[in-house]
């Protein structure tokens, strides 16, 4: 069972399936917040769905409107349980917040393989 | 990042729910960004209120936070989806007025002035050189950064937001002298010779300078609506929020001109125009204001619409605050304006209002205006006033 510590973003606890990208997501326009699925086009998660998952990817992109997505797909239910970043930036950051998803960064995300099972509590990410 | 102890409480939650989770944002805010505390603000601009882009969770979390929230200070709004009076008249479904409605009133509960406008620097919200403000919207983000000189990261609107209800921000990036020194010097050998060449200067900029401060020589000189149009430009196509124009700008002097120097040609904006430019004709939509028409663009817009009409099948929107329409009202431009068959699109605008779908092409002076529209799957044209209005009078795109 190996740990990773990193820095907390926002509180909580999730723990599922990691589904990891080695690129930047933006979730206004790049994620559907109905079915929280990728729909930014030649994204390589494009087509796959980001609910229930420990969403792992190196950091956000695009317009501060999306920390408003990651709200709304809080309240859809079609949020990630958790989200690892290599660096997080803002608007990951503030959506993650008003949201209350789990989020801890400064995290080697090469280490977590999509598929795996995952907990991530209070900055620590742990490789079940 | 250092709390005091009076912080350290607002952040445990001794003064509510929206101060707490204000707190939370602005201190994860401050560490990601290595914050040394937090600084007070002399205002706030909110974005983020267009019912469009909040959907109902959006509303929710207002609503949230308006329950016990209250900005401490001067806190002015961006523009809304649709005119707040006259929606009908702009063709908005009631569903949509009804929900941007309850989005407004929460905004109201606390304590916010309804503005609605991305110009908040000409109705009042005016800061001074050198003042620490938390603001969102690009474009008056860059306006006050650069032609005010006052101080300002770009916010997302919950952390505008967060700092109005706290009347703080955490104090890294722009808040910094040294992060504000110019980074590219940008030689502008091109005339300028009317305002829409301010949207495709900024262009031009913007992708030369991506992501950099430029330091801007050879501009002889520049009025208020150029540089609020270049403003909205240059950041919306790749320049950091802040630029300086040696002999125009505040500060440009006090500043080292950087070593490296990228020059703007004549060629360079004829490519902005083809760039910003569809190959279209037939014009639906010609819309001015963006960012919203000062009282003489108002002006200018009436002056060339006098005893001339819009055409069928066209319309011709003049994006502008309330505040901004009232002057006209007074000086009789609002009558001349609406007698020609064109209709004034207060607290709204092109880019967030819910236009996909209505209209297939938009004419416009605004180089932003047309990032904007494209998004919402329009052909667009740039061009200067008088070729906007004649537009509007023939339906056709004539250059």
């Amino acid at each position: 069972m190996e740990q990773l510590k990193g820095r907390l973003i926002s509180k909580g606890k999730g723990e599922g399936e990691a589904l990891v990208t080695t690129q930047p997501i933006s979730f206004y326009g790049g994620v559907d917040p109905n079915t929280g699925v990728v729909i930014e086009k030649g994204h390589e998660l494009q087509g796959q769905s980001v609910k229930g998952k420990i969403l792992v990817f190196p950091t956000g992109k695009g317009s501060t409107v999306g920390s408003y997505t990651l709200y709304r797909m809080k309240k859809n239910g079609t949020a990630p349980a958790a989200i690892v970043n290599r660096e997080c930036e803002t608007v990951v950051a503030v959506g993650v917040i008003i949201s209350e998803i789990p989020c801890v960064d400064k995290i080697d995300i090469a280490k977590i393989k999509t598929g795996s099972h995952v907990q991530v509590e209070s900055g620590v990410v742990t490789l079940l | 990042m250092y709390l005091t102890e009076k912080e350290q409480r607002m952040l445990e939650g001794a003064e509510g729910y929206a101060v707490r989770k204000s707190m939370e944002i602005l201190v994860a805010l401050g560490d990601i960004y290595d914050a040394k505390s937090l600084i007070k603000v002399g205002s706030v601009q909110v974005a983020g209120v267009s019912y469009h882009n909040l959907g109902d969770a959006g509303l929710e979390f207002l609503n949230e936070l308006a329950k016990d929230g209250k900005v401490r200070v001067l806190t002015t709004l961006n523009p809304a989806g649709m005119d707040l009076e006259n929606w009908q008249q702009l063709g908005i479904s009631p569903e949509f007025a009804e929900k941007q409605n309850l989005v407004i009133d929460a905004f109201k509960r606390m304590g916010i002035l309804i503005s609605c406008t991305c110009t908040p620097y000409l109705i009042g919200n005016l800061p001074l050189y050198g003042e620490h403000i938390a603001w969102s919207e690009s474009s008056a983000v860059t306006f006050a950064n650069s032609v005010i000189g006052a101080k300002t990261n770009r916010e997302g609107g919950p952390s505008a937001l967060a700092a109005a209800f706290v009347g703080k921000t955490p104090c890294y990036g722009l808040h910094l002298d040294e992060n504000r020194v110019p980074e590219v010097h940008v030689q502008v050998n091109a005339e300028l010779t009317k305002l829409s060449d301010w949207g495709a200067l900024g262009y031009a900029i913007g992708k030369k300078a991506e992501n950099k401060i430029p330091y801007i020589t050879g501009v002889k000189a520049a009025d208020l609506d150029e540089l609020k149009s270049f403003c909205a430009s240059v950041v919306t196509y790749g320049a950091k929020p802040l630029f300086y124009i040696k002999g125009i700008t505040p500060g440009a002097e006090q500043q080292p001109q950087p070593k490296e120097t990228v020059t703007i040609e004549q060629a360079d904006i004829k490519n902005a125009y083809d760039n910003i430019n569809d190959e279209v004709s037939d014009i639906e939509l010609v819309c001015v204001g963006c960012p919203h028409c000062s009282i003489n663009e108002i002006a200018k817009v009436a002056e060339l619409l006098e005893g001339k009409k819009v055409a069928d099948g066209t319309e011709f929107w003049v994006a502008t605050s309330r505040t901004a329409k009232q002057l006209a009202d007074k000086r009789g431009y609002t009558q001349i304006i609406e007698a020609a068959g064109a209709k004034f699109a207060c607290d709204t605008c092109m880019a967030v209002a819910p236009l996909k779908g209505r209209f297939k092409s938009l004419a416009t002076t605004s180089a932003k205006g047309c990032f904007y529209s494209r998004q919402n799957n329009m052909k667009t044209k740039m061009g200067s006033m008088e070729e906007c209005v004649e537009a509007a009078v023939t339906g056709k795109w004539s250059s």
